[in-house]
Formats: C-alpha cells, sequence, structure tokens
C-alpha cells in the first residue's frame, strides 16, 4: 500500500511539473518569437508617420490584394506627393516578395493604394517603403505574419 | 527516483496510443493541404468563353487533333496523355524533336497565374497557342491552323465565337515563328490579315483553355485522413496512414520545410524559387524564370494584348509581377505534388528518376550552377526520408 501510494504520489508530482513546463513555454513562446506587428509606425529617422492596412483581414495567402499607406508629417499633417518605393520578402527565408507592388493612386488625405501585394506562404513577411516627399526621404519596415 | 522511469513510460504510451496525435497548429496546415480547401476555379474573365461548353466540347477535340500539327502526327494528347495524369513519362518531352523540359501534368493547371515551368505564359490560352508554333512540338503556323480550323469545324466554330474572317488571301502556311518561308509570308500580310488570323489563333486557345479547366486534381487517401482528422471521426480504412506516413506528414509540415513551398490544397505556392537543381549536360543554358519575365511581357497574346477579353483589371499578375529580383535566377515554378508518386522522373527536365532522389537532394541542398539555391540542408534519417516518400505515396 505504502508502494502503491508513492507511486501515486510521484505521478502527481510529476503530472504538476509537466503541467508547469508546459504553462511555461505556451505562455511565454508567443512573446518572444513574435516580430513587432504595429501597423503604424514613425519612420527610421523621424520624418513620417506610416500606418497600414490591408484591404482584406484576414490576409489570404496567394492571393494578389491591396493595401492603403497612410503618411502623416511629425506634426501629423498628411504627406502628399509622395513617392513611395515598395520591397519585401521573408527574412527567415531569405527572399523578397513574390510580387513587385507599386504605390498605383494617391486617395487624399495623406493616403496612397499600394497595388500588387502577395504573400505566397505562411510565416513572417516584411513590407519596406522608402518614401520621397517634400520633407526628405526616409524609409520604415512593417512585420506581417500570416 | 528509479521507480520514475516506468511511470513515465506509461504515461507516455499512454499518450501515444490511439489516433496519431497532432498539435493544433499541425491540424490546421495539414487541413489547408486538403483537397476540401481548393476554391471553385475564378472566372478567366480574360476569357469570355472559359465556360462556355460548346468552346470546352471543341477544345477537348482540337487537344486530342493530331492534325493540329505541321506533318499531322503530333497533338496536345501525344504529351499530356489522359490516361497518365496528362503527361508522359519521359524526362523531357519528345513532339517532333526532342525538347528541354519535362511535360507538365494538367490537373489544376487553371489555377496557376503563370504556365510553364518558368511561367512564361499568363494564361491557359496564350499556353496553349506556345506549342503549336514550336518546332519541337507541333510544329505548324497559325495561318495553317486558321485554314483548318475553318475547313474542318468552321460551323462548331462559329456557333461559339461568330463569324469567321474572310482567309481566302491569306497564305495557306504563314506565321511569325514558323520557317523562313512561314516567316516571309506573314511579313507579307496586311496589318489587317494578321490581326484575324491571331484573332482565330487566339480562339482556338479559348477552346482549348475552356477544356483544360475542366482537368482537376482528385481525392487521395491523404484528402481521406484530413477530412476524418478534421471532423474528429473515427479514421477507417481507406483513410487511415501508417506510422510511417504519419510521420512523413510530419516532417512534411514540419523539419523539412516542404510545405513552406508545396503549400495549399494543391500542393504549391504557384511562385518561383531555385531549389538547386542540376542541369541536364550537354543541354542549352536555361535560366528559368528571369528570361521567362522578358518572354511573357513580350507575348502579344498576354493578358495586356489586343487579344483579352473584359477588363484590363484581371491584369494583376502580370502587371505586378517581379521581373529583376537575384532569386529568379534558375527559378522554377512549384509543381503540384499531387499523383507526383505515380509519374516519375521528376524535375523540370527530369533531373531525378524517383522519389528517393528527390528527397536526397532536398537533403543535401547542393548549390546553384547559377543564382542561390533557396534550400539548407536537412539532417534526416533513413527512416525519415522513408517517410517523406511514404507520405508523398498517400498523394496518389
Ligand atoms: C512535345 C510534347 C508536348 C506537346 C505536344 C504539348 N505539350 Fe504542353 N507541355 C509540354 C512540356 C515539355 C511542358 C513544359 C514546358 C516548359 O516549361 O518549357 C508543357 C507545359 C504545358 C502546360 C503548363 C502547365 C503548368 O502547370 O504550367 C500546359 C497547360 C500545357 N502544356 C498544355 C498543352 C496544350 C494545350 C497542348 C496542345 C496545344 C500542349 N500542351 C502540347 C509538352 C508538350
Ligand atoms: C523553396 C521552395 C521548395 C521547398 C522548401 C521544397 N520544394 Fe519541392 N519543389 C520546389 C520547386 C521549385 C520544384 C521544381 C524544381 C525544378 O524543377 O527545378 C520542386 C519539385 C519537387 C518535386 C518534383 C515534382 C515533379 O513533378 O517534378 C518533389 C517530389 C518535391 N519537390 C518534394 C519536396 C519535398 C519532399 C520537400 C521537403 C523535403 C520539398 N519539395 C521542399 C520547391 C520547393
Amino acid at each position: 500500500m505504502a508502494f502503491l501510494g508513492r507511486y501515486i504520489l510521484a505521478a502527481i508530482g510529476l503530472a504538476a511539473v509537466l503541467v508547469g513546463v508546459l504553462a511555461a513555454v505556451y505562455l511565454t513562446a508567443p512573446r518572444q518569437a513574435g516580430p513587432d506587428l504595429a501597423r503604424t509606425k514613425k519612420t527610421v529617422n523621424g520624418l513620417f508617420v506610416a500606418s497600414i492596412a490591408p484591404d482584406r483581414d484576414p490576409i489570404t495567402q496567394g492571393e494578389l490584394h491591396s493595401w492603403v499607406l497612410t503618411l502623416k508629417s511629425a506634426a501629423g499633417d498628411p504627406v502628399e506627393n509622395a513617392a513611395i518605393d515598395i520591397s519585401g520578402g521573408m527574412p527567415q527565408h531569405s527572399h523578397g516578395l513574390p510580387t513587385s507592388p507599386q504605390a498605383t493612386d494617391y486617395l487624399g488625405g495623406g493616403q496612397y493604394r499600394i497595388d500588387g501585394i502577395k504573400f505566397s506562404m505562411s510565416g513572417w513577411w516584411t513590407l519596406h517603403f522608402n518614401i520621397s516627399a517634400k520633407a526628405g526621404s526616409d524609409s520604415v519596415t512593417f512585420n506581417v505574419v500570416l | 527516483m528509479r521507480r520514475l522511469g516506468p511511470i513515465l513510460g506509461i504515461l507516455l504510451a499512454l499518450a501515444g496510443c490511439g489516433k496519431p496525435d497532432f498539435s493544433d497548429a499541425e491540424k490546421r496546415t495539414i487541413a489547408s493541404l486538403a483537397l476540401s480547401a481548393l476554391p471553385p476555379l475564378k472566372p478567366d474573365t480574360t476569357n469570355r468563353f472559359a465556360d462556355v461548353p460548346g468552346a470546352a466540347a471543341l477544345g477537348s477535340t482540337l487537344f486530342f487533333d493530331p492534325s493540329m500539327s505541321g506533318n499531322g502526327t503530333v497533338s496536345c494528347s501525344t504529351c499530356h496523355k489522359i490516361d497518365r495524369q496528362f503527361q508522359d513519362d519521359l524526362p523531357q518531352a519528345q513532339g517532333l524533336a526532342r525538347t528541354n523540359r519535362r511535360t507538365m501534368p494538367l490537373a489544376g493547371a487553371a489555377y496557376s497565374p503563370f504556365l510553364f515551368w518558368d511561367g512564361r505564359r499568363d494564361s491557359l490560352w496564350a499556353q496553349a497557342l506556345t506549342p503549336l508554333e514550336d518546332g519541337r512540338e507541333h510544329g505548324g503556323n497559325r495561318a495553317a491552323y486558321a485554314h483548318y480550323v475553318k475547313n474542318r469545324f468552321g460551323e462548331r466554330y462559329e456557333r461559339i465565337f461568330g463569324p469567321l474572317p474572310d482567309l481566302s488571301v491569306v497564305p495557306a502556311n504563314a506565321g511569325p515563328l514558323g520557317t523562313e518561308a512561314d516567316k516571309a509570308a506573314w511579313d507579307g500580310m496586311s496589318e489587317e490579315q494578321r490581326d484575324s488570323v491571331n484573332r482565330v489563333f487566339a480562339n482556338i486557345g479559348k477552346a482549348i483553355a475552356a477544356f483544360e479547366r475542366s482537368i482537376m486534381p482528385t481525392q487521395t487517401r491523404f484528402d481521406r485522413f484530413a477530412a476524418a482528422l478534421a471532423s474528429g471521426t473515427p479514421i477507417d480504412s481507406d483513410a487511415a496512414l501508417s506510422p510511417e506516413e504519419v510521420q512523413g506528414l510530419k516532417l512534411f509540415i514540419g523539419k523539412a520545410n516542404c510545405s513552406t513551398c508545396h503549400n495549399g490544397p494543391r500542393f504549391t505556392d504557384d511562385s518561383f524559387h531555385n531549389t538547386g537543381v542540376p542541369p541536364v549536360p550537354g543541354f542549352p543554358v536555361d535560366r528559368g524564370r528571369i528570361d521567362a519575365v522578358t518572354q511573357v511581357t513580350a507575348d502579344p497574346f498576354n493578358c495586356l494584348g489586343a487579344y483579352r477579353d473584359g477588363p484590363v483589371d484581371a491584369c494583376g499578375e502580370l502587371k505586378f509581377m517581379s521581373k529583376a529580383a537575384p532569386e529568379l535566377i534558375r527559378a522554377y515554378k512549384t509543381p503540384s505534388l499531387r499523383g507526383a508518386a505515380g509519374r516519375p522522373p521528376y524535375m523540370h527536365a527530369g533531373q531525378f528518376a524517383s522519389l528517393d532522389e528527390v528527397v536526397a537532394h532536398y537533403a543535401k541542398a547542393p548549390a546553384s550552377v547559377e543564382g542561390e539555391t533557396e534550400l539548407h540542408p536537412l539532417r534526416l534519417s533513413e527512416r525519415e526520408r522513408a517517410a517523406l516518400v511514404a507520405f508523398l505515396k498517400t498523394l496518389n
């Protein structure tokens, strides 16, 4: 009997340890692994504040779609007549975007339509914008996880 | 402490028996690979006959008709054999002469934004015109095809596409890609004559494309397994995967990274990758996607050309195609893996004779002769390699 008791105790102890370890892994993993997913960011040199929004959420894998990029000055005014160059890729697979997206339209209020974006696989993607406007040139990188 | 050993053993054994266990993330990936995740084919607005039954019927006739060739011996089905997954089991296709590439199977090709191993055409209908004028394949010319279709299928053609143009003054043989005589005859034609021949030629492509849209991937054991796993119903024998196949599946979507490129229900991302597959010794230089972007841009039958039906907003894939990136060098389209186990050899020029050779290539990840491979060497035991192959066989 005493023997069996010790077995049961040991089993319970082991189960508790397992649950603890799993909980620790589960609770901490997302925070450690995920890149920053902010959809609004200051550009690298602080010239602009950029926001991005996809035309669909959740984003569908493997389909061409559009985003809207909104550019404001540091003071919060819309940035007009910006020249925008878009690149990006998958940092963990060392390849670029499968398409070459372009800014196709100015929608007013600092908003630019970005067409031709496609994410061909799930995982961590970056979208990098080089922006030139009257205030100067600056860039910003967003992370997107599918 | 020594007494914990057996208990741990019992706990692990309990966890391991019964149904194969997958994490939630694995279950999501498996569901995304199942045939049930394949969306219905979108209408092709660039081909307004794409879903017209009469067009598909005419397309089917033309697909199997050896008169659609320079010497009356080659049809699409010479290489795309209906009882062989619409391919020919050869390392390189053989028409009037040997080509430098392997015949691609056609199931689900209609979903692909770019056709051919290098994607040098941007629609099924534009693709179908290419082999017809390739001297190694059908070896014909577009004026001869227009005459043939008018004489042989004139009535059927006109019921679908409307009146045929007057071809009485068009030379019997003429085309921009044929023999020197064909080219000279083509150059001698008026702009208007050339356009009317091109229009008949494009419609031949549109009819064949309408037929090809019906060639779809079919249910496999893997799909039955995935369906049972998703619904939580018991997995019966015709849906069961062996422990080895389950191990292969886990590797495919896990450690071996296969599903990064071979993703979705067709097991392809429809994209182009350099995977370091070696060229065939003695063949002309083949640079894959990087050269194809120029060709698809120049194709008069591409989406932005004069023969598209419908609005130009269907042309996003061509308009926003990546053109200059170094990763396009020796990049080829990720092929679907459905049915692959039943149709060796493998790769764009039949470089590998078996799935064992394919998996050995992925494990080793050799450098590319030009450009850089996207692969990294994989540490796979003999058993793991065999498991990957076993899993691929469940896709038949
Ligand atoms: C001589 C053999 C041969 C003939 C004849 C032939 N093909 Fe092909 N087919 C091939 C080869 C080889 C490829 C791949 C070529 C490449 O990538 O350069 C291919 C590729 C294709 C593809 C691309 C599939 C994909 O997933 O990208 C389609 C569609 C196709 N052929 C349809 C046709 C049609 C329609 C015809 C008749 C008009 C035809 N083929 C005639 C050998 C042939
Ligand atoms: C980086 C993207 C990528 C990854 C990762 C990848 N593949 Fe591929 N796969 C391709 C491409 C591209 C081809 C065609 C290459 C060529 O013909 O040169 C291919 C071809 C194949 C073929 C031949 C199919 C045919 O019809 O010729 C098989 C089988 C295959 N892959 C299995 C696998 C397996 C198994 C793994 C994981 C170990 C894997 N692939 C990982 C992109 C990838």
